[in-house]
């Protein structure tokens, strides 16, 4: 049972190739489409990771779209309009997230407000910054020393971006499950009370959880301008409820009950596969809303489901 | 049953309530064993026993919570009531009921708490806000509670908040039994978390409900209080009526006797054992409601702390601990701390451990395993350069599960798979592991069954032995005088006396309790 409950989601996925294999061989079993599934998702799979930290302290982090905005534009501006160094527009983009993290931390845990709502109100205001320093424009051409490392150059026929994501699960994986860091986050999410009165310090925590989610949403937002060689104010948002459907997914797998970066890059690639198999079944572009929606709620299902059939207290 | 009348003004009225022969079985244990209870109109009746008693199960039965076993009669007004009573046949028999929690919305105003029932229930189309602020208005005026309608409930005293929710019960009397305030109102322990000073406004509102024609049951288990508001007071012990009293005049030995059930021995205080050095001293602590408390712990001594529910000792280990909110207070404990700057982090790294009483909200998380739970305190032991070293934290965890007989003695279990009474001895592992040397216990055996309250006991007992002071907070007498060399007993938010050496009896404990909670004022008319 509970075997069977970690592989769900891998079955799943497996059971989604097999299916589009079977009804549509020439255009779906292709090398060329495994490279398009496999390497177009790194940024969605890191947006994804930055999500984790707040999910697991039992906080939500809605910025982390408009985060990914942010960096994407800033690098762009500042690279192309303003002619600095890639390297330094990367960073400052990366660390414009970390701070956009600090204030979202600083604003729940100081002034005790919900975090549902508060990164809801700072995304949007960063969605205005960026059209602000934007000019509502689309900004192209930004140095091919970001777009060649993340999207030109491959290994094994996939681009780099792909292992970046890989990697970062990885880290992502060491951290929550390797480190006092994760547990105390894990706790802090299941038992805020249990974990203050065992001497962790929930506030710093939480407050760290927000920070990673904007830091690494910038980190998103680097390789989604490396990926489009450029930055646009809008398209970077559509990835917010694609990031929040892996994220609960892959928390029905794996580690079942539990955030985790392996179920959710397994959720990923199963929410694209399936997307792409039914567009090239002629499926119109709305499929992927329909998908992404319906396998969210499905999510958030399962999960209440494998909760009440889970063991309980037996008092 | 020895039940007197009042006085002869109120001989020709028929009782407002009266309930004879409830006898109530829950899995066989008895609660309730043909008790009884009749209140007059006018008067306030005082309901009187100690936890467990049966008092709650007598309220839930005439409020139709509970259906009792057969063989009980019930008279409203004098008329015979079938029984089990429907719930929503109370409020129309005119019976209203104020619990502990007081059922008020805190994030509404007084004016919306106050006409909550009536808007839910209305079939007007429109709410006509001035309307229903002059009508609150006129309420609080009427029983003279000095709150603005329009402020919200979080922010009023708790004694307000009390009132209010009396104010409110009185109304829904009035309103719906439709004779001329009559009705019962029954107030189940409403004071119990007032400061003592706040108390006696809230007695005064009570009477005068009974005045304008109430009959008030004022269910408690603290005898001053009662007496200082009853008309007279019925003693449950063990599901039966122990005995009904007038209040003025009553004889307070023979209440208390009556209460604990056996003979009361002489209140003579007996010398503190004097061996052992003082491991921490507690000096002026106050909270929100202990007051000025001060004691110390000897090495190898447990130390009770107990009191009638309200009286402060509840949060004297949480104070400690900096778990709550303290007012003052400083802590003898290798060094000097100052508690109002306390933490739970700082109490850590002190050598000071809490087992909170609330086992999985703030003891431990259930749906995570009993190996993570035991070692969340310890973390950093186990992570000499950042990375969790978790083939030992397994094996240490399991070594201690085993030691302190939790079954399974697997870490890898989650704690909300174990038993009552095994989540709390491996709660208890957890805290062991940490290496405390002063260990504070807030009801260590709350709903543990009796195998897993030795077990405890008795690794409470080892503990002791290596060292550790403890200081367990208690409700339960029995508990506190196996496992205590000495108990300290809380009246009014203070150590009020103070039980060592063969004293240490559940009845001693139990009397004391009674005792500590002094008259707030001259018993009732």
């Amino acid at each position: 049972m509970i075997l069977a409950q970690r592989l769900a989601l891998p079955a799943a996925w497996l059971a989604v190739i097999v299916l589009f294999g079977v009804i549509e061989p020439d255009t779906f079993l292709t090398s060329a489409n495994a490279q398009n599934i496999l390497g177009s998702q790194a940024v969605l799979v890191i947006l994804t990771m930055a999500l984790l930290f707040p999910l697991t302290a039992g906080e939500y982090d809605l910025s982390v779209a408009s985060v990914l905005t942010l960096s994407s534009m800033a690098i762009a501006v500042l690279n192309v309009r303003h002619g600095w160094p890639i390297g330094l527009a990367i960073l400052v983009a990366v660390a414009l997230g970390a701070v956009v993290g600090f204030v979202n931390g600083g604003l729940v845990v100081l002034l005790r407000a919900d975090s549902l709502v508060t990164t809801l109100g700072t995304g949007t205001v960063i969605s205005g910054v960026v059209l602000w320093i934007s000019g509502s424009q689309t900004i192209g051409g930004v140095s091919p020393s970001l777009v060649d490392p993340v999207i030109t150059w491959k290994l094994l026929g996939l681009p780099l971006a792909f292992f970046y994501g890989l990697a970062l699960c990885a880290a992502v994986w060491y951290v929550l499950d390797f480190t006092p860091t994760g547990r105390r986050l894990l706790f802090v999410g299941r038992g805020r009370s249990v974990a203050r009165l065992s001497g962790v310090r929930v506030g710093r925590v939480r407050w760290g959880a927000f920070v990673a989610s904007g830091t690494l949403s910038a980190v998103a937002g680097v390789v989604y301008t490396g990926t489009t060689g450029g930055a646009d104010p809008s398209s970077g948002l559509t990835f917010l409820l694609p990031a929040f459907a892996a994220a609960f997914l892959g928390a029905t797998s794996i580690a079942p009950g539990r955030f985790n970066p392996w179920g959710s890059i397994v959720a990923v690639y199963f929410l694209v596969t399936g997307v792409t198999g039914l567009q090239l079944l002629g499926a119109a572009s709305f499929v992927q809303q329909l998908f992404y929606g319906g396998a969210l709620i499905l999510a958030v299902a399962l999960g209440r489901l494998f909760s009440r059939t889970g063991p309980t207290a037996t008092d | 049953m020895g039940r007197r009348r009042l006085g002869g003004g109120r001989r020709a009225t028929p009782p407002v309530v009266s309930a004879r022969g409830i006898s109530k079985r829950f899995a066989g244990v008895r609660a309730l064993d043909g008790a009884g209870i009749t209140v007059l109109p006018g008067e306030v009746h005082g309901l009187l026993g100690p936890n467990g008693s049966g008092k709650s199960t007598l309220v839930k039965v005439l409020a139709g919570y509970h259906a009792p076993d057969s063989g009980g009669a019930l008279e409203v007004d004098g008329q015979a009531v079938a029984l089990p009573v429907q719930p929503a046949r109370a409020a129309e028999l005119g019976m209203s009921f104020v619990h502990q929690d007081l059922g008020l919305i805190p994030s509404l105003s007084v004016a919306e708490n106050l006409r909550l029932t009536d808007l839910a229930t209305s079939r007007r189309w429109f709410i006509s806000w001035p309307a229903e602020r002059r009508r609150a208005q006129a309420i609080v005026d009427r029983f003279g509670i000095a709150v603005d309608p329009a402020v919200r409930v979080a922010d009023l005293r708790p004694v307000q908040r009390a009132q209010l929710a009396i104010a409110r019960a009185v109304e829904g009397l009035t309103a719906r039994s439709g004779n001329g305030g009559r009705g019962l109102l029954v107030l189940d322990e409403p004071a119990a978390y007032l400061p003592r000073h706040e108390r006696d406004g809230l007695l005064a509102l009570v009477r005068e409900v009974a005045a304008a024609g109430a009959g008030v049951l004022f269910v408690t288990h603290d005898l001053h209080a009662a007496l200082a508001v009853a008309h007279r007071v019925t003693v449950l012990r063990d599901g039966r009526n122990a005995g009904t009293v007038e209040a003025a005049g009553a004889d307070v030995d023979g209440l208390v006797n009556l209460i604990v059930g056996g003979a009361l021995a002489a209140l003579d205080a007996a010398p503190a054992p004097p061996e052992g050095r003082a491991a921490a001293t507690v000096a002026g602590l106050s909270g929100a409601i202990a007051d000025d408390v001060s004691f110390a712990v000897r090495e190898r001594e447990i130390v009770g702390l107990t009191g009638l529910a309200g009286s402060g000792f509840e949060e004297v280990p949480y104070l400690l601990y900096g778990a709550g909110r303290c007012r003052t207070g400083r802590l003898e404990f290798g060094r000097t701390h100052d508690l109002r700057g306390m933490t739970p982090v700082r109490a850590l790294r002190a050598g000071i451990a809490l087992l909170p009483g609330d086992r999985l909200h703030d003891g431990g998380v259930p749906s995570l395993s009993v190996g993570a739970n035991v070692t969340l305190p310890v973390l950093a032991r186990y992570a000499p350069r950042h990375r969790l070293e978790r083939r030992r934290m397994r094996r240490d965890a399991g070594a201690l599960l085993t030691r302190q007989a939790v079954r399974p003695p697997d870490p890898d279990v989650l704690l909300g798979a174990l038993s009552g009474g095994n989540q709390q001895q491996a709660l208890l592992a957890k805290w062991i592991g940490a290496g405390p040397r002063l260990l504070l216990l807030d009801e260590p055996t709350r709903g543990v069954d009796v195998g897993a309250r030795m077990r405890i006991a008795a690794a409470l007992r080892t503990l002791s032995g290596e060292g550790v002071a403890i200081v367990c907070a208690s409700g339960d007498h029995e508990e506190l005088s196996r496992l205590c060399d000495r108990v300290l007993v809380f009246g009014a938010g203070r150590v009020a006396s103070e039980l060592a050496g063969d004293d240490v009896t559940e009845a001693r404990i139990a009397e004391r309790c009674q005792a500590a909670a002094r008259p707030v004022r001259d018993p009732g008319p």
